[in-house]
Parts: C-alpha cells; structure tokens; sequence
C-alpha cells in the first residue's frame, strides 16, 4: 500500500511553489520572464495534479478535495514553497534550490517500484531539467551582474539557506533517503560561477512535511481555497 | 520639389533613425538586444522565421523562443540571431511585383471557423 | 522613381492582396497609422493579463487553475508577437513601452473594467475574447505582412480561450441559485463594455477610412459589432441567462439582431482614462517594469563580462 502522506507531500510540494510563483503573472521584469516563470508554474501544477489524482484515487477523494479542503496542519510541503516572492533574486534562487532537489528526487524515482509514481517523474524530469537550467543561468547572471543584483542574490541567499536543509531531512513517512551531495555539488559549481559565496553550517528550519509551517501557509491557502469553502459542494 | 525617401531595411534600422528610437541609450544598460528566432520542428526541413524576441544573451534567447515560440514542441530545433546581424537584401522597387515567401496560410478568409454554431463551440 | 509612382505601386498591390512586407516602400502614414495600430494591439494582451491574471490564485479547482494560467500565458504571447511585429517597422519595445506608461498610446478599453467574481473569467473568455477573435479573424487577412502572419498564429492558439469561457459560464449556469446569480451578474456587466471594444460608430472613427482603403482594417466597426451581437444573442439562449439590453430583439427584415444604444459617455470617458481600473492598471504595468529595472540592467552586464571574458581568450 503506498504512503499516501508521501504522495501529498511531493504534491503539495509543486502546488505551492506553482502557486507562489503564478504571483509573478502580469508583474515579471520583462514579458519574455513572465512567460518563463509562469511556464515554470504550469509545470508544477501539473505536477501537483498528478500526485493529487494518484492520492485521490488511494483515498477515494477528489484532486480538489485535497488541495482545497485541507487545511494548514495537513499540508506537507516544505517551508521553502510557501515563502514570499520577495525580488526576482530571491524568487530564481528559491527556484533554483528548490528544482536542483527536485532532479535529484525524479531521477531515483523514474526507478522505484511504483509503476505511477516512476511515470510522474519520468515526464516531470524533462520540465525540471529546464527548470534546473533556467534558474542556475538567472543566478549566474545576478550573482555576476552589477553590484546592485549581487548584494539582491546575497540577502536572498541569506534569507532561503537555513530552509534548504529541509529538503533533504526525511519526514517520518519518508522511507528513501536522498542523497544530498550532488545538490551541494550544483549549488557549489553554480554559487562560483556566479562569484557567490558558498554559506557556511547554520541551523536549518524544518517542519513543514509534518505540517509546522511558518505563519505564511495560512494566507497562501485563504486566498486558494476560498472559492471552495464559501461556495461548498459546487462544481465549477 | 527635392522629396527624401527613407528606406527601412529590416534589422539595418539604425538606432537614432528608428521611429520610435530613443536617442542615445548606450548609457542605460537596461535595454535588452532583439534577436531573430527560427524554428524547425520535428517533421520541417528547414528552420522558418518566426518573429523576435528581446533577450540579454543567446542562452536566453533560445529559453525565451521555446517559451513563447514552441510551447513544448519536442524535438525543435531552435535558430536565435542579434537582429543588428541580419542583412536584408535591397528590393529594387521597379521590378518588384514579387510573390511573398512562404506563408501563403494568410490568404485563405476561412482559416479560422467562426464559432457560430449553437454547440460548444 | 517619384513618391507618386511609389504610391502607386503601394497602392496596386494592396488592391492585388499582395502582402506588404517590412523592407518594402510604404507611405509614412501607413507605417505610423501599423505602430499604432499593432503595438496598442499587443498593449491590449499584455495589460489584459492583470485582470484575469487576478484570478489565478483564487481559482476554484486546480483544472480552472491550469487552464486560466495557460490562458494568461498565451496573452503574454501574443503581445510578444505583436510587439514583434511592430518592430519590424522601425520602432523599439522600449519606445512602445514608454508610449504606454506615459499613457501616450492606448490599450483595449475593456480592460479598464475590474475582475469581480469567478465568473468574470467565464464572461471575459466568451465575450471579450469571443469579440478579440471577430476583430482577429478579419486581421488575418491584413495588408501589412508581419501583422497577418501574427494574426494568424494569435488566432490558432485563441480558439481555447473563448471556450473555456463559455465552459466556466455553462459549467454555472448548471449549478446552484448562487452560481447561476454570478453567471448572470457577470454577463450584467461585461455586456455593454464588450459592445464598446469594436469602437465608435463608423460616423464618428477617425481611421476608417484611410485604414480600409489601405486594407489594415477589412470590416467596419458596426459590421463587425453587429456580428458579434448576432452571435452572442443565440449563444447565450443555451446558458438560460439573458443579456441586459430590453432593445435586444431579433429583426426578421434586416436578418439581424436590434440592439440598444452604447452608453457613448461612458465608452469615452474610459477611452480619456476615466475607467474603473485604468490608474490601476498602468500603476501595475509602471510598477512591473520599473520594479524590474535592475534586473534588465544586470542580465546586460554579465552578458557583456561574459563577451569580453571570451575575447580576451580568443586573443
């Protein structure tokens, strides 16, 4: 029997940092990027809906039904989805972090047993490949831009480091753990090219796979759900 | 009466001579290059003109063209060229009744079925 | 050869359906009357994105969220295209871009209307793009060629949108006495609006007349709205929903639908900036390009490091 926690997880995973980043539609800094993260987005969606369904289906429930009746305490992706957008530094090193695991985590799973769960990620890897190279270019180019767009990319590197760790700190329904040398090696060759420096330890904050978020969720998933909760049972 | 004709050639429109240009930009960096995108898709043989696009880089601007020109095509192949590199031939304008290339898909009125039924469109 | 025996020339093909294309001779006005023309065309997709881009998030199941965010997405596009377009005239985006915060150049009045409810994206999908598609339509068979061909691509991903809209709005009007409420409140105030995007009456619009003998414009504005009244009217029988002209009535002598007459006050007040949204709207725009300066700014920076980093290994 799959673990049901650990497909919403992947799948809350890719709602709310698709959802985060559709903040960005009609407001990116030039239209050719506000047609690259909201493709990003719609990526990620998909993503979302596939896990859902696959839930859905081992629940008996409705794609909606978890993504728009759940609330805060049920969710299970990590912190670094729902944080804000902040600058477009902060919103392409989020990116970045974030779809470097993400490669990691597909190209394993393309292997695993779970025949549907190997199929979301062999047709997932091939966007977050892009996704992978789009955001490690924007760091490049920000990092070693001009001295305005450094000192962005450093705050941003700065505010997101501590909630990286938690990608790879398993949950206790998580029963594969990734390895996480190779992102350390990305974000290393990445971080140099883009003359950033590499941050040192520090403590890392965890809990939102086992539904801890930071004060951020609640508002996320007011403005989501809404239309659910004050129009129940509708079809729309 | 002495008439001056201006002649624009695609991609060879000087900065200060565009009609919108804003004079002197070499000072803001802000202002991102225009690049030429041709694509060949899976079953073409050879890459067609598409449109432009603005983009910092060439990298970007093959990001950019499969974004907005592919929409997740697979197996495109992909051209991108500063416009400022296109040189466009001189039509001689005495001979010129000549045929457009290529797209002749424009010229047919009924390309697009007008939703006029009474069912889902 | 004399400016007349270029017009001429000009002139003959336009009435030979031969395409103009950008490296052609064309008379002044025809190419200032396109810029115009074509980049308040693609102002129109890109400020068209904020009112509908205003739902994503609130979208009422993830399949609505999907579809309406490749909507959006396919706008972007499509001002991309058009901008595109103009450029081949000899403008840049930057001085089309400027023309439009300066509040110089113009975009679809439509979209000086706020996004209320859900079913505001059902209405703005069936009437606004199912009136852009009309006008699209008798553009693909434009003169100038860039614009066509834009035209042509815009046209062949536009056919989602309008369904999509009339789904949402099927999709209420089946649903409950609230639902059904919204739908017919949406259709309240999208009517008329959507009605004034064709324009003045053919009386009153300046262009007409050398944009038709030019063949940029194919069809009168009141053809074409008389059309999209035509259409709408039978449509809208199927939602069960009513649309708010009491004038509305079908004329068996013309074969065509009556109709009521625009409120004329206020389709120019919204043209002169006095809509609901209009500050708001290129407050965003302004806001967004001005927000993203420093990152235009720094992407041309390491493009340059990047050019003389391999120049000098080159040497």
């Amino acid at each position: 029997m799959m673990n049901t926690d650990y497909i919403l997880h992947l799948a809350d995973n890719a709602l709310i940092l698709g959802q985060r980043n559709s903040e960005w539609c009609g407001h990116g800094p030039v239209l050719e990027q506000d047609i690259a993260i909201t493709n990003i987005s719609l990526d990620l969606i998909g993503q979302a809906r596939s896990f859902y369904q696959y839930a859905a289906e081992l629940l008996g429930a409705t794609e909606d039904k978890l993504a728009y009746l759940r609330d805060v305490r049920d969710f299970k992706n990590c912190l670094l989805c729902e944080l804000p957008n902040g600058d477009w530094a902060q919103t392409i090193l989020r990116q970045f972090f974030f779809s470097s695991y993400q490669y990691i985590l597909y190209q394993q799973m393309v292997e695993w047993p779970d025949e549907r769960l190997a199929a979301i990620a062999e047709k997932s890897l091939k966007e977050v490949t892009y996704h992978v190279r789009w955001s490690s270019e924007w760091v490049i180019r920000l990092g070693d831009g001009t001295e305005e767009s450094q000192a962005r990319m450093l705050k941003a590197i700065d505010y997101l480091w501590s909630f990286t760790g938690e990608l790879f700190t398993p949950a206790s329904y998580e029963t594969t753990t990734l390895n996480k040398q190779p992102w350390q090696q990305r974000v290393e060759d990445i971080f140099t090219e883009a003359t950033l420096p590499l941050p040192g330890n520090v403590w890392m904050q965890t809990g939102g796979k086992e539904g801890r978020h930071t004060e951020h969720l609640g508002y996320i998933l007011v403005e989501m759900q809404y239309m659910q909760r004050a129009y129940p049972d509708c079809e729309w | 009466m002495d008439i001056k004709i201006i002649k624009y050639y695609y991609g060879d429109i000087p900065e200060d001579k565009g009609a919108g240009g804003n004079g002197d930009n070499s000072a803001s960096k802000e202002f991102w290059p225009l690049w030429e995108v041709f694509i060949r898709s899976k079953q073409g043989i050879d890459h067609k003109h598409v449109g432009s696009l603005h983009a910092a880089d060439a990298k970007m601007a093959i990001e950019n063209a499969r974004d907005v020109y592919t929409r997740r095509m697979e197996g495109v192949s992909i051209w991108v060229v500063e416009s400022k590199y296109i040189h466009a031939s001189n039509p001689d304008e005495a001979a010129s009744f000549y045929e457009p290339a290529n797209d002749k898909v424009y010229r047919h009125p009924t390309f697009y079925d007008l939703p006029d039924e009474l069912t889902h469109m | 050869m004399s400016v007349q025996e270029l017009e001429k020339l000009f002139q003959s093909k336009i009435d030979q359906e031969i395409k103009i294309e950008p490296k052609d001779w064309m008379p002044d006005a025809y190419r200032k009357t396109l810029i115009r023309q074509i980049s308040q065309h693609a102002h129109s997709e890109i400020v068209g994105m904020l009112p509908e881009g205003n739902w994503i998030t609130r979208a009422p199941s993830l399949k609505r969220k999907a579809i309406l965010l490749a909507k959006v997405q396919d706008e972007a596009g499509h001002g991309l295209y058009l901008y595109s377009a103009a450029e081949t005239l000899g403008t840049t985006r930057e001085q089309t871009i400027n023309d439009l915060h300066s509040g110089k150049a113009k975009y679809s009045s439509i979209f000086n209307y706020p996004t209320l409810t859900w079913a505001d994206m059902g209405a703005i999908g069936w009437l606004v793009d199912g009136a852009a598609i009309l006008n699209q339509v008798m553009l693909c068979r434009t003169s100038y060629g860039p614009y066509a061909r834009a035209m042509v691509r815009i046209c062949k991903e536009e056919s989602f949108h309008q369904r999509q809209g009339f789904d949402i709005l099927l999709t209420l009007s089946k649903g409950t006495e609230a639902q059904r409420a919204m739908c017919q409140d949406a259709i309240n105030r999208w009517w008329w609006p959507s009605l004034m995007m064709f324009g003045p009456h053919d009386s009153e619009s300046t262009h007409s007349e050398q944009s038709t003998l030019w063949k940029i414009k194919r069809m009168s504005n009141d053809e074409l709205r008389q059309k999209f009244v035509d259409m709408i009217a039978e449509q809208v029988k199927i939602l069960g929903m009513t649309l708010p002209d009491d004038k509305l009535k079908w004329n068996e002598a013309r074969n065509h639908y009556d109709f009521g007459e625009i409120d004329w006050n206020e389709f120019w007040n919204v043209v002169k900036g006095n809509g609901p949204c209009n500050k708001q709207r290129l407050d965003a725009r302004r806001k967004a390009w001005n927000d993203g300066a420093w990152v235009r700014e720094a992407a041309m920076v390491h493009a340059e490091k990047r050019k003389m980093r391999s120049e000098k290994q080159i040497a």
